[in-house]
């Protein structure tokens, strides 16, 4: 590991003047400063800043950045009126690092792609801008189908990523010229020409609230993991899934994906199609289709475009009291 | 078909924790022998670390002032500065549990934190789960139910499954392997492992 300078801030404002970078769980970054990928030359320590609230708020909920993924999960708030939010946390993870992890670092960590992760290949772009990318010819089972660009096909790794883009959620940022808030879904960039930018962060912004807004596809919700064991590992494929019902058809509904995609992959197509339509098997697959349009092959993961519209279909129709 | 007999420390082999002290003591003299005299008649100094802050644990009841690199991992703190090897360095990049530890009662990976990100928490490690002279119960049940073979992983795995029945997620053999998948057994020990874990639930952890 590098040498580094650390300090510890004891609130927000303290943090932001110190123009070093953040550190609350570690549990990605201090993993990567290991395998020299990062390199921070100072590290400020936010975790006495008081950001860890979990509370009803003006039509939803609000998430202090600070709150543990495990605090977050078992919150009576959040497993009633957004259950999806609550499986996804589970899901991930170990319980060990699950009360480490920050919300807000969850939505900051990187990509599991072994090229990025391992020094011995020169080539990345993310890592080294203007290398190259290894995995587009390479070794890619796990890499994403969907916004990849030529110069890098890295998979985003968060399951509660997904399931908050599908969910609307808004995130507040505070930087040196005051806060602001983005969307979930415009907080995750596509790769393009520039891989190792990978969110809509001005220099010195910290996220220190995420924010759901209540909806009845909220309430109904569910998040599905595909993964190669049964537990502590990332996503293959996922589909975090919300419905309005009435009667038979569906008044309303939130499609995000997981696993396949070079940012969480909300899917406003597959809304489209199941929106005033009644929930049926052929529905869901029509909505399945829509999602995975456009997928790509690079060779070793085309088994996740079919894989992919299956989870979907799967989700769907267990929320919908198996319809399919 | 009959077992050996379980292994029993003998005489010569004194189960004391002093052992590991006199071993570099006596590697040292050896050392000694082979390098000049005006080299050993020189106090014995610890190199100063110019990246060194000062940095407070409390570890088991005890508060330690440390001076250590800003790099120091909460592991390698407890192994090279504490003398609490329990906690053990596996995968080193928080996949394998070996290195668990419970931080304000929570189980945590130490090997991925900073020794300076947990000052001010109450830091527990295999060494402070016993009191009073009696192993804590999750301890006595691993021994009854062969929770191990060769131990590398069992520090981890017993303080992973303290925080577990403490947590409340012990209430059946499923939930108990979901809830323990932090924690890798390289030797597979893992039906004696959900065993110990089973019959240790209803005990005061």
């Amino acid at each position: 590991m590098q040498p580094f300078d650390f300090a510890r801030a004891d609130d927000a404002k303290e943090a932001i003047a110190s123009g070093a970078r953040y550190v609350a769980g570690g549990t990605n970054l201090i993993d990567l400063m290991k395998a020299d990928v990062e390199h921070p030359p100072r590290l400020v320590d936010i975790n006495a800043i008081p950001l860890a609230t979990i509370e009803r708020s003006g039509g939803g909920v609000r998430i202090g950045a600070l709150a543990r993924m495990s605090d977050v999960a078992q919150n009576p708030i959040i497993r009633e009126r957004f259950p999806m939010i609550s499986q996804a946390l589970l899901l991930s993870a170990s319980p060990q690092i699950r009360n480490a992890a920050s919300l807000g670092g969850n939505l900051m960590q990187r990509t599991r792609c072994p090229y990025f992760r391992e020094l011995t290949f020169a080539e990345c772009n993310k890592r080294s801008p203007g290398t190259g990318c290894a995995a587009v010819e390479g070794e890619n089972r796990m890499h994403a189908v969907v916004g990849g660009s030529p110069a890098c096909i890295a998979a985003h790794p968060s399951d509660f990523a997904v399931a908050f883009a599908a969910l609307d959620g808004v995130i507040t940022l505070r930087g040196p010229n005051g806060e602001r808030q983005v969307l979930a879904t415009d907080f995750h960039l596509l790769p393009g020409n520039t891989p190792h930018i990978e969110h809509d962060l001005k220099s010195g912004e910290l996220i220190t609230s995420l924010f759901i807004p209540d909806a009845p596809h909220a309430q109904r919700s569910a998040y599905l993991k595909v993964r190669d064991r049964a537990s502590y590992e990332f996503a293959i494929t996922s589909a975090a899934v919300g419905l309005e019902l009435a009667g038979g058809s569906i008044r309303s509904a939130r499609v995000a994906l997981g696993g396949i995609g070079t940012k969480p992959w909300r899917s406003r197509e597959a809304e489209a199609v199941l929106t005033g339509k009644s929930a049926s098997a052929a529905t869901f697959r029509e909505a399945a289709e829509a999602a995975l349009r456009g997928a790509k092959d690079y060779g070793q993961n085309g088994f996740k475009i079919e894989l992919a519209k299956r989870t979907l279909v799967r989700a769907l129709s267990d929320l919908a009291g198996g319809v399919a | 078909m009959t077992f050996p007999p379980c292994y029993q420390p003998d005489d010569d082999e004194p189960d004391d924790p002093s052992r590991r002290t006199f071993m570099i003591g006596s590697a040292v003299a050896t050392a000694g022998l082979l390098i000049s005299p005006t080299i050993t008649a020189q106090p014995q100094k610890a190199a100063v670390d110019p990246h060194a802050i000062p940095i407070s644990l409390n570890v088991n009841g005890k508060l330690h002032s440390l001076k250590l690199d800003p790099r120091t991992t909460l592991l390698d703190a407890l192994r090279e500065h504490l003398d609490l090897t329990g906690a053990k360095k596996g995968c080193d990049q928080g996949a394998c549990g070996a290195c668990t530890v419970l931080a304000d009662g929570r189980r945590i990976n130490s090997c991925i934190t900073l020794a300076a990100m947990q000052q001010g928490r109450k830091i527990v490690t295999i060494e402070g789960l016993a009191a009073n002279g009696r192993l804590n119960a999750v301890q006595a049940a691993f021994i009854r139910n062969d929770g191990f073979q060769c131990g590398y992983c069992t520090s981890g795995q017993i303080c992973s499954a303290v925080a577990l029945i403490r947590e409340g997620h012990a209430n059946s053999d499923d939930e108990i392997r979901e809830w323990m998948s932090g924690n890798i057994c390289r030797c597979g020990c893992y039906v004696g492992i959900v065993a110990a874990i089973r019959e240790a639930k209803h005990a005061a952890v």
